[in-house]
């Protein structure tokens, strides 16, 4: 008996020892989780569409789990930034994500890694979900040598595999992402590109050239419009004539989708997935969700909305919490289950944050380096004509 | 179906064209008559006036009439035949290289790199059925159908942007402005998107991309197309920026520009499209790519270099030829890569002939002469340097209309001599 119980213990310690946190013995097992559960979602408003996507769905223990703990690494990885950025860490543009972590990982759900991304410049979230790790992400922002562009992009420039950044410049991603859709069609890999953008972006007159041109081509994009309600500093009312945006793309049928519920983004995403890969051309997706931080870190983002407003989005529709109510309210975690996700989740930030300060800059041989591709070295002028540096690529 | 021009064949196989033979041979027959003695019965028969009544109608051609034309065609007189060396070495025809126009250099190009890989594609406005705007891509829409050839409709933000994407997506777009005044609509896409993402990805994203189109001035287009973009997208870090100026550049930059992994800019030139040049059987060769980065020397000279691109480097030449008759040797170089610029070709010619002077099309100020000039200054050359290098631009002025105005607007040939007189004291 005792031997039993001193092997039970040292069992419980050893893995204790791995997560690093306190082993509750619980009572119950993980037998006694319901292992999927069926959720009403809301229905999403349509544009020349005859049906929707269903209004039930489907989760399963390990894909709630799987969704929580990505949702609040995004949340805390923000949230970090935000600390780096204030301590003078993390300098130049920090565009926060938080808020909107539904909307990343919701989408990802509804798609495969073989698909394709792209986005502007708040585009943490999905170098996350499209496989960057924090170390890489939190070391980008920094700019040291350890980040996912080796510190010559910075927040806005990042690249992963099918993840084409991380863009600067205002809609100038949409046609990109529509470029992406057509080597998919042209290479015939059954693949689609989803393609973002924010509501102040949805005026640009480019992205009302690519309509066309998708629409025309039968493209495989699905263009999303993440609308947080403000393009910097400004409401959409004050910016837009039609604040439909699902509606914009006119001859291209759109769905407005609740951007905080995960599980709607995800079915959303997979009968808009499914309208591409049918080979019907593009679709829009509008994702009304939420920002709390301001457009970037030099807005308060309090001189155009009311703190009230922010509170009252954070109580009532945060994505995070909407999930761990459902989630707990079904059976299908436990309260301590969760809190170890959180406890190891801000672990992880503070390794990633640790990474990213300590590690150094990139070396100045760096400095000329991937100009081009696949070229031979190459002389640079430097500031004045006595300094020549090497570039490789 | 393939076409393949009579001239490529007879090049091919270095064969004559039959009626040039046969001249050949009229005047060979026509030179050995001549130098046999007086009383030759050959001779006689030249003069002959056949006896009896002439005919009704056109009088019938005699073997005199035939040899006269032939003689004015070759440029010989009948004196010439007592030399029969001389005689044999002027009427001797040789088979031609093959002319090539510039046009057509660029659609064998990109014809030839869309069959070599699946990924190129060309892409724009009036490309595919159209058979190209200026006639550039005629029949590759024929042949590659609209997979590859696809013809946009007029956004040149939207489908500049959408062959940037193809390209960071695997593919390896054409993308053919109409003109490059248009370009500036999608310039965010060019330089944003395309140029400075290897670098901001650290090499992650690459953008195998060409745009491409007639850059410059053309004829009374007026001053909304008429503007040279080599100083604007020659400024930018990320791009490569060629200016082909006859048939062997275009062929061999083009195949150059669609198989470099980067994005190039290939600035053609509209009036060059209709003319034609001599291009080596090498040039002829499916592979024939020229470097990117090197300039190369048109013309050897030792009194003054001439550096120029595009169409100015025939202005170039034929300055040099007019100079040549007063015993002032040009040297001419014709750039062929704007970005990265070939200092070292300039530089070795500097170093020779102690005088430049650059010849461009567009407009003077922060232009490609004038960075020719800081380069120059700021490396060994400036040493060699007997005066101060000179710069012949287009005026700085947007282009007028009327053909008197738009004459005086883009360098003409006196100009260059002008400046290389001014350049040498004389």
């Amino acid at each position: 008996m005792r031997k039993m119980l001193s092997l039970i213990s040292s069992a419980l310690r050893l893995s204790a020892g791995r997560t690093g946190s306190r082993v509750v013995v619980s009572a119950r097992t993980y037998a006694d989780f319901t292992p999927q559960a069926t959720f009403d979602i809301k229905k999403c408003d349509l544009h020349k569409l005859e049906e929707g996507p269903p209004v039930q769905a489907v989760l399963t223990r390990e894909e709630g789990l799987q969704y929580y703990r990505t949702m609040q690494i995004m949340r805390r990885m923000e949230l970090k930034a935000d600390q780096l950025y204030k301590q003078k860490i993390i300098r130049g543009f920090c565009h926060l994500y938080d808020g909107q972590e539904a909307c990343a990982v919701g989408i990802e759900a509804g798609i495969n890694l073989t698909d394709h991304l792209i986005t502007a410049y708040r585009a943490h979230g999905y170098t996350l979900t499209r496989g960057g790790t924090v170390r890489e992400i939190m070391a980008e922002l920094t700019g040291r040598r350890g980040g996912i562009a080796k510190g010559k992009g910075g927040s806005m420039h990042m690249y992963a595999k099918n993840f084409y950044g991380g863009n600067g410049i205002v809609g100038a991603q949409v046609p990109l992402g529509a470029g992406v859709a057509l080597a998919c069609k042209y290479q015939g890999k059954n693949e689609l590109c989803v393609c973002l953008y924010g509501d102040g972006a949805a005026n640009q007159g480019q992205i009302f050239e690519t309509y066309n041109m998708a629409s025309l081509w039968k493209l495989p994009c699905i263009f999303i419009c993440e609308n947080n309600r403000y393009g910097m500093g400004t409401s959409v009312e004050r910016a837009a004539a039609s604040t439909d945006y699902y509606k914009r793309g006119d001859f291209i049928p759109g769905l407005r989708v609740d951007g905080m519920d995960i599980l709607c983004v995800r079915e959303a995403t997979k009968f808009a997935a499914d309208h591409c890969r049918s080979g019907k051309g593009p679709i829009i997706m509008e994702l009304q969700t939420y920002r709390y931080h301001g457009h970037s870190m030099s807005d308060p983002g309090i001189s155009y909305r009311t703190r009230e407003e922010i509170q009252e989005v954070r109580s009532k529709s945060d994505p995070i919490s909407m999930l761990k109510d459902r989630m707990l309210n079904n059976n299908m975690a436990s309260v301590e289950e969760l809190k170890e996700i959180d406890v190891e989740v801000r672990k992880e930030i503070e390794d990633a944050a640790q990474f990213a300060t300590t590690d150094p800059e990139p070396p100045l041989e760096d400095l000329c380096n991937h100009i081009f591709h696949n070229e031979p070295p190459l002389e640079v002028r430097g500031t004045n004509p006595w300094v020549k540096l090497k570039s490789v690529s | 179906m393939d076409k393949i021009r009579n001239e490529q064949i007879r090049g091919t196989v270095k064969v004559e064209q039959f009626g040039d033979k046969a001249r050949e041979a009229r005047l060979r027959w026509f030179g050995r008559v001549l130098r046999r003695n007086r009383g030759y019965i050959g001779q006689r028969m030249l003069e002959m006036e056949l006896p009896g009544r002439r005919r009704r109608g056109r009088p019938q051609r005699r073997f005199m009439d035939v040899v006269k034309v032939d003689m004015e065609m070759v440029g010989v007189k009948v004196e010439e035949a007592v030399d029969r060396a001389r005689w044999r070495q002027m009427i001797h025809c040789d088979f031609q290289l093959l002319q090539v126009t510039v046009r057509d250099a660029l659609n064998q190009a990109m014809d030839e790199e869309l069959e070599r890989d699946e990924r190129v594609f060309l892409l724009g406005e009036e490309v595919a059925q159209y058979d190209g705007a200026y006639k550039v891509s005629r029949g590759l829409w024929k042949k590659y159908g609209d997979k590859r050839i696809i013809d946009t409709p007029i956004s040149e933000m939207g489908f500049a942007g959408i062959a940037v994407g193809a390209a960071m997506a695997g593919l390896r777009p054409i993308c053919e402005f109409m003109t490059f005044n248009f370009s500036m609509q999608a310039i965010d896409q060019v330089i944003n998107s395309a140029a400075k993402t290897c670098y901001m990805s650290a090499g992650l994203q690459a953008v195998p991309i060409v745009f491409r189109g007639p850059n410059g001035a053309s004829a009374g287009v007026a001053a909304q197309h008429s503007q040279c973009f080599a100083a604007w997208y020659g400024h930018c870090p990320g791009l490569k920026v060629v200016s082909p100026w006859n048939s062997e550049d275009a062929r061999g930059l083009l195949k150059s520009a669609i198989r470099d992994d980067n994005p190039v800019v290939v600035l053609e030139n509209e009036l060059m499209y209709g003319v034609a040049f001599e291009v080596s059987e090498q040039g002829l060769s499916k592979d024939f790519t020229i470097p990117i980065g090197k300039a190369k020397v048109e013309r050897p000279g030792n009194h003054v270099t001439l550096v120029s691109h595009s169409r100015m480097v025939g202005h170039c030449l034929d300055a040099a030829a007019v100079l040549a008759k007063e015993g002032i040797e040009c040297e001419v170089i014709n750039l062929r890569t704007i970005r990265p610029l070939d200092v070292e070709t300039i530089e070795a010619s500097v170093v020779k002939t102690n005088h430049l002077i650059t010849v461009e099309g567009g407009w003077p100020q922060f232009g490609v002469g004038a960075e020719i000039c800081a380069r120059i200054m700021e490396g060994p050359a400036f040493n060699y340097l007997d005066a101060p290098v000179i710069r012949v631009t287009g005026v700085d002025i947007p282009m007028p209309y009327a053909k008197i105005l738009e004459d005086n607007s883009t360098p003409q040939i006196k100009d260059i001599i002008f400046s290389v007189k001014k350049t040498l004291n004389m």
